[in-house]
């Protein structure tokens, strides 16, 4: 628990916090990315540079950003502050608390975390982009091509999702006369 | 058994056949009907000559029996015979019958209901038969009621007119009240005696076996059974033959046409009453005949005395025939089956003279039949005039006309019964009566001026004569299809009397099945001539006293007093009012019964009725019930399960309410239940 | 209470963040965001595991985040067109307003 660690974990967490309390959503947003940047920094804590800076890559830098522009499309900003929170809210927080609860509750019942030694760090040439290039090409060759189609078939998806085209503006609104 | 014997039952149904086919004619046929009606008449004349002729070489009672019905290993046997009072009989009522059939064809000829007419009166001729030539009380009831029932028809012929509706119904349920005594008596018989049949080879009803069985045993009022049985029998003929309480539908009847009075009621069917009593004679012992006799002698007289008062031609005639029956009654109480028979057969005779008289001057007066309407007639219709001065001498019992030697038998049965001399003098004193009315009748119609009825502006029009031929015209005398019969029936009113004379007593001796001797000796049994003297008198009296009233000074104008009335009018009042029976009657036994069927009425709409609305109530309260139950529980209890299903099933909708962050609740609480399951049970 | 032991807790308590977040409130992206917390948080977990778990040189955890992190992209991608779409037809993304897909 060192202290690097710590304030990473905190900056994540108050971070997290913010982005699910705040009311204006743009706010939110920058809150998730700074969440998302602490993240980051845990993975690289932990060794995992690559998957740190794709963290930051994707998530900073895309979904973040991704996040900001529909907050813009959607005019969320012009929404009422007021009700920015659901009617139960106060018994969805102790939901949540309650998730809290039994899953501390399985990680200190677990006989791993209390473990006295535990592994040291792999030495980073076995953990280097290289192996993961290596390993994702022979050994995850399968999951990777799938991936390519999930994100090809996503990107296209998303694309036609949010197509404004004149000739589908042109439909709503005759479907709209049609169902007058 | 000669073959007349066995054919005997075809002298009723040859009548009964030409009724059936006249009855199922579809179009009314008068010549048709009255050829079969006159025909089957003739047949039924001949042989009933035939069957007189039998009865004549062989007088003992000859019987034919037929078993009819089974009960088990019981028959109901029917059965014809044949003996001196049946063959009388047969021929007396074919004879008139064929008579009044041929005057008929005359009086009714404008009559639209021709056909009807000649149906019922040969449907009556048959029944009368049947009565006559009846072995078994059965056969012979049943014959009897449709010889009531003919008479309904016959007197209600012109149903149209409420009188004579009213008239049938009078006559027809009269004479079921008698009918009542003698069914009871049948059945009483039945029950005693175990057979219907008068005659079967010595176990008939009216053999000696069962009639010493019957007068051994003692009914109620120390009665014996036999007497019983004998006066419930004569309950029948009380009312048939028109005695004396039920003799009210008698006068009624008159609103039938004429043939039908002189058929039914002057010669045969009223006779019918006293041919029973004849003909169950061995029932009848001393005491039973005692009240057979009084009811006769006081019926006599009774009617004698309401007809002196009467205006209406046939209404006289009507009293008269009730007063004669009374008086045929008391012949067969005091005297004997052969002094009543005797009575029976020479009034038949001048009785239906009189009535087809009395037709023949209605027919001629157009319809007319107030005698003090009419007047004069003597010069008009000289054939009626004779045939009915000879009928009136006969039935006042004029020396040596017929009536004289039957009324004269009775009389003298009468003055010699031993248990009292009261039926005498009712019936001398009714004899005076007789012949005073009679002349009475006999001046109001035929002497004196025409008077013409007052009320004769217009032509009335009746239901045989329609209204363009009733104007005011002479009286004509009627044609001869008419008067023919009246002839021959006055020759037989003149000279019938001769065959039962004391000097020579055929008819009583045939009768009796014992051959017959002239003997001019039989006038000096002792009294004979003395009564005959005396009855004589009366008969002079009663003529005289007539004349005296109406004869001697002609009656000028129709609406002038009676002379009797002038002389009398409280009595002649009571008398022209018919001594108020009818009313006795409508006050006491018609208003109980109309008491009792209002009662009954009530009994059965509130009480009856009650009972079974109450039962209707209680079913259809369990219907309710029922449709309670069914609604509310079963429908009601499967409506509520399927309802709470329903609800069960909506409430469980509310979780899915489309709103993704509540599933997101959820599922988070599931795995938190469910981690807390996995942990407890991974730590225990 | 070793860093293995931390890091889950950091974990879960992320994960807890971002549950609360997506039940609680109303704007389907922050909705969105908070799926992104958690599938974040997993991540963390799995990385956590490869770290302090046996064979580390498998790269087995590593590679499973990466493809993770793959699929939370072209996830977020979809979702946030899918709010855009549903943002031109009801004109809201408030999230307790849609509730048309119910039973």
């Amino acid at each position: 628990m060192t202290l690097p660690f710590l304030i990473l974990a905190l900056l994540t967490l108050a971070g997290g916090v913010a982005a699910m309390t705040l009311r204006r959503l743009v706010h939110c947003a920058l809150a998730l990315a700074i969440s998302f940047a602490g993240l980051a920094g845990l993975y690289l804590n932990l060794g995992a540079e690559f998957a740190g800076l794709a963290q930051l890559l994707v998530y900073v830098g895309a979904i973040a950003i991704l996040i900001v522009f529909v907050i813009l499309l959607t005019r969320g900003g012009d929404a009422d502050p007021d009700s920015s929170f659901s009617p139960a809210s106060a018994g969805s927080v102790v939901i949540a608390l309650a998730v809290f609860a039994v899953l501390a509750w399985a990680v200190n019942t677990s006989s791993l975390a209390h473990v006295a030694t535990l592994q040291p760090a792999p030495p980073s040439d076995k953990t280097g982009t290289l192996q993961i290039g290596q390993a994702l090409m022979q050994h995850y060759v399968l999951p990777l091509e799938v991936i390519g189609l999930m994100l090809t078939a996503a990107m296209i998806g998303a694309v036609i999702l949010a197509l404004r085209d004149k000739r589908i503006a042109a439909e709503p609104k005759d479907s709209e006369l049609r169902a007058s | 058994m000669t073959w007349i014997v066995n054919y005997l039952w075809l002298i009723p149904v040859l009548p009964m056949l030409a009724a059936g086919v006249c009855a199922l004619l579809k179009q009314p046929q008068r010549r048709l009907s009255a050829t079969l009606a006159i025909g089957s008449m003739s047949v039924s004349f001949v042989l009933a000559l035939i069957a007189f002729a039998e009865a004549l070489s062989h007088p003992a009672i000859q019987v034919a029996n037929i078993h009819w019905m089974q009960f088990g290993d019981q028959w109901v046997s029917l059965g014809w015979l044949l003996d001196p009072l049946a063959a009388v009989m047969l021929v007396m009522v074919t004879f008139v019958g064929l008579l009044i059939f041929i005057y008929s064809t005359g009086y009714m000829a404008h009559d639209p209901n021709f056909t009807r007419f000649f149906c019922f009166l040969s449907l009556f001729a048959g029944a009368m038969l049947g009565v006559v030539i009846a072995n078994s009380l059965l056969l012979l009831f049943m014959c009897w009621e449709v010889v009531g029932l003919t008479s309904y028809l016959l007197i209600g012929f012109w149903y149209h007119r409420p009188a004579a509706a009213a008239a049938a119904k009078k006559a027809f349920i009269t004479t079921r009240i008698g009918d009542l005594g003698l069914l009871i008596g049948m059945v009483w018989l039945y029950a005693q005696s175990g057979t219907l049949l008068f005659y079967d080879n010595g176990s008939g009803c009216l053999e000696q076996h069962a009639i010493s069985a019957l007068a051994a045993h003692i009914t109620i009022f120390g009665m014996v059974v036999s007497t019983a049985i004998g006066l419930l029998i004569f309950c029948g003929a009380v009312g048939k033959s028109g005695q004396l309480p039920l003799h009210v539908w008698l006068p009624d009847a008159m609103e039938g046409p004429t043939p039908v009075s002189a058929l039914i009621h002057a010669a045969t069917m009223v006779a019918a009453g006293v041919y029973l009593v004849a003909r169950v004679y061995p029932l009848m012992n001393a005491h039973a005949l005692e009240v057979v006799a009084w009811v006769g002698a006081t019926t006599a007289l009774f009617a004698a005395c309401i007809a002196v008062a009467q205006n209406d031609i046939k209404r006289i005639l009507a009293y008269s025939t009730v007063s004669q029956l009374g008086y045929m009654m008391l012949g067969l109480g005091v005297g004997g089956v052969a002094v009543g028979m005797f009575h029976l057969i020479t009034h038949a005779f001048f009785k239906a003279l009189l009535f087809l008289g009395a037709g023949s001057v209605i027919h001629g007066c157009t319809e007319e039949q107030d005698i003090r309407n009419m007047g004069g007639l003597r010069r008009f219709m000289p054939v009626t005039f004779a045939a009915y001065a000879a009928g009136t001498l006969a039935l006042c019992g004029f020396p040596l006309f017929a009536g004289f030697w039957s009324k004269d038998a009775i009389l003298h049965s009468a003055h010699g019964w031993g248990i009292s001399r009261g039926p005498f003098y009712f019936g001398a004193i009714g004899a005076l009566l007789t012949a005073f009315y009679m002349t009475r009748q006999v001046y109001y119609v035929f002497f004196g001026p025409r008077r013409v009825p007052e009320a004769q502006a217009e032509p009335v029009a009746s239901p045989r004569h329609p209204a363009e031929e009733s104007v005011i015209a002479d009286p004509h005398e009627s044609p001869r299809v008419m008067t023919t019969p009246l002839v021959i029936l006055a020759v037989f009113a003149a000279f019938l009397g001769f065959v039962g004379t004391p000097a020579w007593p055929w008819f009583q001796s045939f009768l009796a099945g014992q051959p017959a001797r002239f003997d001019i000796g039989g006038f000096s049994e002792p009294g004979l001539m003395a009564l005959m003297g005396v009855s004589s008198l009366i008969v002079f009296a009663g003529i005289g006293l007539g004349w005296w009233l109406y004869g001697c000074k002609p009656i000028v104008n129709a609406t002038d007093p009676d002379a009797l009335e002038r002389l009398a009018p409280g009595p002649f009042h009571a008398l022209a009012n018919r001594l108020y029976v009818d009313e006795i009657y409508e006050a006491t036994v018609i208003r109980l019964t109309r008491f009792a069927s209002a009662f009954s009425a009530w009994l059965d709409r509130w009480i009856f009725g009650g009972l079974v609305n109450l039962v209707a109530w209680i079913v259809t309260g369990f219907g309710w019930l029922d449709l309670g139950l069914d609604k509310y529980v079963v429908n009601g209890g499967f409506d509520m399960g399927c309802r709470e299903v329903s609800l069960f099933g909506r409430f469980f909708t509310r979780i899915q309410n489309g709103r993704v962050q509540n599933y997101l609740r959820v599922i988070a609480v599931a795995l938190v239940i469910l981690a807390i399951f996995l942990l407890w049970g991974h730590r225990g | 209470m070793n860093p293995l032991a931390g890091c889950l807790l950091v974990s879960a308590l992320l994960f807890a963040i971002g549950l609360a977040g997506a039940i609680t409130r109303r704007s389907a992206i922050l909705v969105l965001a908070g799926i992104e917390l958690m599938l974040s948080a997993a991540n963390l977990n799995f990385i956590a595991f490869w770290r302090f778990g046996p064979h580390p040189e498998a790269l087995t955890g590593l590679i499973f985040v990466i493809f993770s992190i793959a699929v939370a992209a072209a996830e977020a991608a979809v979702g946030l067109a899918l709010i855009l779409a549903i943002y031109r037809h009801a004109k809201t993304s408030d999230v307790s307003e849609i509730g048309e897909m119910r039973g």
